[in-house]
């Protein structure tokens, strides 16, 4: 029978939650990948493989592979680095599974590929050519959180199309495989000023509906959606408690269905008023619903980021978010109600959902 | 020969290397290179592009602090430290 696992990447190591067919009962194994920070993991079906980026201060980057869930580990990094002087390169912000091969978005913004499971690694692009570009990748103008690529969309039908994210600088398309990008921002908001004007946008997080066309943003500032692929936005925001979260996930069979963890927006970053919550709109943003039954409602400075929330296909599908304090809570009633699959872990940098055979 | 000690998170992430192992080599670069060439990987974990060594990997040869040109003599005690950071 097919198990549900959650890969957990922690700030020291990663973790497995797995669940036979009801999805309530969790069992823990790890932590993996010698305790290196883990910032995301994800499952290849069609090999069996986990993959786990993971960044240490001393020994840099690399991606991990486990073959056999878990079982047994190897790392590598060849091919996985800037040629040119001065770009050192800090973290793999995110991983992609993508028809045969494996996609890392890394900071300083570029986006690697591998085809022989993650043992070696080409650069694909660095967005080169865009207006703004050389600024925002000369190594000074890096700021504390630096400009990562902590997200590439494949699109569901389209070959060599797909969605990337670039911290602080907005969401960018490409339909050639990576050769060249449109900048996708018409519609964002931003409280900043800007010297060009389809970039200098801070995209938290994409998430794809089941229709194609159908995307949620989180943003710095703002809920937003489209309705065309990313060619404009519409904030979506009004409703929520808080302008400002990271982590989203969109229903795998609704297109009107979207969750989001609003978070206090100041330098603390946690759920507002110590309260947990996880908010749903059912009709595409118009209006929110709080959903808490199960979350602890007292003293509960929680912190999700924004590879922390992910949802499964299931046909009542299981929705699962980890916290900067170490908790893994899990829900298989579309939000409405919660469990703590797991108390004590590290603090969490990703969730993601696999089923296992 | 010069005695390499290595830093206790670098043997988990190489199958069969050891703590403590004797290379044949002139300056200290050349020994961590020799060192990938038989755990391949292993410059990337103690160095960046250049190669330069990274902000956190300190190397002492004979107990002083020595950069990757530095010169090994036979006999040398060559000590690759982690050094303290993060939590």
């Amino acid at each position: 029978m097919p198990k549900t696992v959650l890969l957990v990447g922690t700030r020291k190591g990663c973790f497995l939650l797995t669940s036979e067919a009801d999805r309530r009962n969790w069992e823990l194994q790890g932590p993996y990948c010698e305790g290196w920070p883990i910032y995301h993991a994800v499952y290849d079906r069609a090999t069996g493989t986990i993959y786990a980026a993971g960044a240490s201060e001393w020994h840099g980057t690399t991606i991990w592979r486990s073959p056999d869930l878990g079982r047994t580990w190897e790392q590598s990094s060849e091919g996985l680095a800037y040629d040119d002087g001065g770009r050192n390169m800090t973290k793999v912000s995110s991983l992609t599974v993508d028809d045969g091969r494996l996609l890392a978005g890394a900071e300083p913004a570029g986006i690697f590929s591998s085809v022989d499971g993650g043992r070696t690694w080409t650069l694909l692009s660095r967005l080169e050519g865009h207006p703004g570009r050389a600024a925002w990748d000369e190594p000074e103008n890096q700021p504390p959180g630096h400009l990562g690529v902590p997200a590439i969309i494949p699109h569901p039908s389209e070959k060599g199309r797909y969605l990337a994210i670039i911290q602080g600088i907005g969401a960018f398309e490409t339909t050639d495989d990576f050769a060249t990008w449109t900048a996708r921002n018409k519609g964002l908001r931003s409280d900043w000023p800007r010297e060009f004007d389809d970039v200098g946008f801070c995209v938290h997080k994409l998430v794809r509906s089941p229709d194609p066309d159908r995307m949620y943003q989180q943003n710095h500032v703002g809920m937003h959606r489209t309705d065309d692929g990313g060619q404009s936005w519409t904030e979506i925001t009004e409703g929520l408690p808080s302008e400002f979260g990271f982590a989203a996930a969109a229903h795998p069979h609704d297109r009107d269905t979207f969750y989001v963890v609003p978070l206090d927006p100041g330098h603390g970053r946690t759920m507002p008023d110590g309260k947990a919550a996880v908010w749903r709109t059912q009709d595409a943003g118009n209006t929110w619903q709080r959903l808490d039954r199960g979350l602890p409602q007292r003293d509960a400075y929680l912190g999700v980021l924004r590879e922390g929330m992910t949802i499964d296909g299931e046909e009542e599908p299981g929705l699962y978010f980890g916290t900067s304090t170490g908790q893994v809570f899990a829900s298989t009633d579309a939000g409405d109600t919660w469990i703590e699959a797991a108390s004590y872990l590290p603090s969490i940098s990703s969730v993601e959902v696999a089923v296992v055979d | 020969m010069a005695h390499l000690r290595l830093p206790p998170t670098l043997p988990p992430l190489f199958a069969d290397l050891p703590r403590r192992l004797d290379v044949d080599a002139p300056t200290v670069v050349a020994a961590i290179t020799k060192l990938d060439e038989r755990w391949p990987g292993l410059l990337d974990r103690l160095c960046e592009r250049g190669p330069t060594l990274r902000h956190h990997i300190h190397v002492y040869v004979d107990g002083r602090r020595a950069d990757l040109d530095a010169t090994l003599a036979d006999g040398s005690r060559v000590d690759v430290i982690a050094a303290i950071s993060g939590g």
